[in-house]
C-alpha cells in the first residue's frame, strides 16, 4: 500500500495534468471549488473554468450547451447536489440527448461526517444508474481515480463520476498488470471461499477484511468495482462460480447501488448467496468521519460480519 | 423590411401554423395553442433572422435555437419542415410511436433540432452553455432560446438569467412567448411573473419588447438584439394564444388538447383561408 490522498485531491490534479491534452475539457463548479477540487484547475486554465454559483441545476444545463458544442464538461459539486437536486438536469438535459458531460459528485455517502445528513449522500449511485445510458464510476483510491479522469475524457457520453472526501491509502498501484478500462472490474486480492465486491474507499477496508479473515481460515476474495454501470458481469459471474457466495459493500444505501446491482446480475446470471453491506436504508448522524462510518458499520468488521453471514448462507 | 419580405413571412407563418394543427390533429395530442401564439417567432428565426442551412444541419458555426418551451413542438417542427430539414409529409409522424418525432424536441433524432428540450426552465441552461462556448471560440453565430411566460416560473430560468449576465453573453438571445396563458388558466392567476421587463433588467439583460405577431417588428427586434454588447437580450413577445384559430384565441383549455374532428375541419378551414389569402388564390 502506498500514500494516503483523497480521490478529490486526484481528481483535481488530473484534470489540471490533462488539460493539454484534451483542449475541449472544460470545468464547472457551484461554489465549491476548494472542497472539489477544481480550484487548482480555475487558476490554471481561468478562462475554461466557470463558477456557475449556488445553482447546479443551470450547472448541470449550461454543460450540456457546452457539449453540444463540443466541449468535455466536468461539472462538479457535493454528490448530493449533483445526483440528487440536479437529478432531472442529468436525466433530460444530458442523459436523454446523450450529451458528453461528466457529473461530478464530490463527498459521496457518510464521510462528509460533520455536515451530517443533508450532505451526506447515500443515494447518489441509485439515481445515477436508474438513468438510461449512464456511465456510473467511483474509483477507489487517487491512482485509480487519475486513469479513470482520462478514460471519462476518452469516453464520449454521459457520465458520473464520485469522488471521496477523506484521505485513502493507494492500493491498485502495486497490483501487477493493473489497466483501468471502464466497466471492467479489478481483482485485487485473489479467494476461493467468498468475493467481496467493493467501490470506492470500501475496497481499501475489504482488505483489511481479508486480512483477518485469512486467520479465521477464510479465503476471501476482493474485486475493485469502481465501474457499477455498466457492470462487469461476466467478472461478478465468474466470481459466484468459482467462489459461490457473494458480500457487496459500498458507502451508499444497501438499496438501488452496487449491491443491488450485483445481486440482479447474480440472481440472473449464477445464483448463489448475495450479502449487501453498506449504509442500512437509513440517514447518517454528524460526526467525524471516521466515527460517523464506525457508527454505520462501515469498517473493516463490518465486512466481515456480513462475509460470516454469506458463508453460513452457502452451507 | 420590404413588402416581399413581410407578404412571405407571413405566408410560411400561416403555413407553419397549419401544418402544426394537422401534426396534431393526426396525433390526436399535442400542444396546439402555443405553437400558434410562438408561429410568427419561429417564422422569422428560421426564413429571416438564423444563419442555418438545412442541408447542414450539424454545421459548428451556424446559428442554433433552443426551443425551452418544448411542448410547442408542432410549431418548431413545422417550420423545420418547411425549412428543409425533412418532408413535410414526416410531421404525419408527430408523436407516433411508428417515428421518431417525439412529443417534445429531440436533438438525437430529429435534423435541425439544436437541443432536446421538454421538461421547462432547462433549455435556457443549455443555450447559456452554447453561447459560453461560442464566446469561448470567439466565433459570431448566435444562440436563441425562446421561453414561455408560464416556463419563466421555473426557478432556473434565472439561475441561468444570472449566469448569462455574468459571462456578458451577448450572443445570446432569449424570446419569452408571453401570450398570458398556461395549463391552469391565466399566469397572472396561477403564478404571477410580471413584470418581466423589470425583473430581466433587474438581472442586467437588454430587454425589447414586441408585439410577437408583427412580423416585421419581430424581425426588426432580432436585428436590435444583435446590436446589444456586452449584455444578453430578452425580446418579450406579446402574443395571443392559439393565435389564428377564432374559437382557441385566449383560451387557455387549447394547451394542451388536440381538437376533434369537427373543431379541426374549422381550425383547419381557417387556417387554411389564411395561407390561401396570402398564396393570392
Amino acid at each position: 500500500m502506498g500514500e494516503k490522498l483523497a480521490t478529490r485531491a486526484a481528481f483535481g490534479e488530473a484534470i489540471v495534468a490533462l488539460a493539454e491534452q484534451y483542449p475541449e475539457l472544460v470545468v464547472l463548479d457551484a461554489d465549491l471549488s476548494s472542497a472539489t477540487m477544481t480550484k487548482k484547475f480555475s487558476q490554471t486554465y481561468p478562462e475554461r473554468f466557470f463558477n456557475m454559483g449556488i445553482a447546479e441545476g443551470n450547472m448541470v444545463g449550461v454543460a450540456a450547451g457546452l457539449a453540444a458544442c463540443g466541449k468535455k464538461p466536468f461539472a462538479a459539486t457535493f454528490a448530493m447536489f449533483a445526483a440528487g437536486r440536479a437529478f432531472e438536469q442529468v436525466r433530460n438535459s444530458v442523459a436523454y440527448p446523450h450529451l458528453n458531460v461528466k457529473v461530478v459528485g464530490s463527498h459521496g455517502g457518510l464521510s462528509v461526517g460533520e455536515d451530517g445528513a443533508t450532505h451526506q449522500c447515500c443515494e447518489d449511485f441509485a439515481t445515477m444508474r436508474s438513468i438510461p445510458g449512464m456511465v456510473v464510476c467511483c474509483p477507489c483510491d487517487a491512482n485509480e481515480m487519475t486513469a479513470a479522469v482520462k478514460a471519462l475524457l476518452e469516453y464520449e457520453g454521459p457520465a458520473y463520476l464520485r469522488l471521496g472526501r477523506l484521505a485513502v491509502e493507494t492500493v491498485t498501484d502495486g497490483i501487477p498488470g493493473y489497466q483501468f478500462e471502464l466497466g471492467r472490474g479489478i481483482t485485487v486480492h485473489q479467494g476461493k471461499d467468498v468475493t467481496i465486491i467493493a467501490v470506492g474507499m470500501m475496497v481499501q477496508k475489504a482488505l483489511t477484511a481479508a486480512e483477518f479473515l485469512a486467520e479465521e481460515g477464510i479465503d476471501a476474495r476482493v474485486i475493485d468495482m469502481h465501474t457499477i454501470k455498466p457492470l462487469d458481469v461476466e467478472l461478478v459471474e465468474k466470481a459466484a462460480r468459482e467462489t459461490g457466495c457473494i458480500v457487496t459493500t459500498e458507502e451508499h444505501n444497501i438499496i438501488g447501488g452496487l449491491g443491488e446491482a450485483v445481486a440482479a446480475c447474480v440472481a440472473e446470471r449464477c445464483p448463489v448467496p448475495v450479502v449487501r453491506h453498506g449504509v442500512e436504508d437509513t440517514f447518517g448522524r454528524s460526526g467525524k468521519a471516521e466515527l460517523v462510518l464506525e457508527k454505520y458499520g462501515l469498517t473493516p468488521e463490518g465486512i466481515a460480519a456480513k462475509v460470516r453471514r454469506a458463508m453460513e448462507l452457502k452451507k | 423590411m420590404d413588402e416581399k419580405m413581410l407578404h412571405d413571412l407571413s405566408l410560411k407563418a400561416a403555413q407553419v401554423r397549419s401544418l402544426a394543427m394537422d401534426a396534431v390533429f393526426s396525433a390526436a395530442s399535442g400542444h396546439i395553442g402555443g405553437s400558434l401564439s410562438v408561429a410568427d417567432i419561429l417564422t422569422v428565426l428560421y426564413f429571416h433572422t438564423m444563419k442555418v442551412d438545412p442541408k447542414a444541419p450539424q454545421a459548428p458555426d451556424r446559428d442554433r435555437l433552443v426551443l425551452s418551451k418544448g411542448h410547442t413542438t408542432p410549431a418548431l417542427y413545422a417550420t423545420l419542415a418547411l425549412k428543409g430539414y425533412f418532408p413535410v409529409e414526416e410531421l404525419k409522424l408527430f408523436r407516433s410511436v411508428e417515428g421518431h418525432y417525439s412529443g417534445h424536441p429531440d436533438m438525437v433524432h430529429v435534423p435541425g433540432v439544436d437541443m432536446s428540450t421538454g421538461s421547462l426552465g432547462q433549455g435556457i441552461s443549455a443555450a447559456v452553455g452554447m453561447a459560453l462556448a461560442g464566446q469561448m471560440d470567439r466565433k459570431d453565430h448566435r444562440i436563441y432560446a425562446v421561453l414561455g411566460d408560464g416556463e419563466v416560473e421555473e426557478g432556473q430560468v434565472w439561475e441561468a438569467a444570472m449566469a448569462a449576465a455574468k459571462y456578458h453573453l451577448d450572443n445570446l438571445c432569449a424570446v419569452v412567448d408571453v401570450n398570458g396563458l398556461q395549463i391552469d388558466g391565466k399566469t397572472a392567476d396561477v403564478m404571477p411573473s410580471e413584470p418581466l421587463d423589470k425583473k430581466f433588467e433587474a438581472f442586467n439583460w437588454n430587454v425589447i419588447q414586441v408585439d410577437g405577431h408583427d412580423i416585421a417588428a419581430v424581425a426588426a427586434a432580432f436585428e436590435a438584439a444583435k446590436k446589444g454588447k456586452g449584455k444578453p437580450t430578452v425580446i418579450l413577445a406579446r402574443t395571443v394564444k392559439g393565435k389564428g384559430v377564432s374559437f382557441m384565441e385566449g383560451d387557455a383549455g387549447w394547451h394542451g388538447k388536440a381538437p376533434n374532428a369537427e373543431q379541426y375541419e374549422k381550425a383547419h378551414a381557417e387556417l387554411e383561408a389564411k395561407v390561401a389569402e396570402l398564396e393570392g388564390k
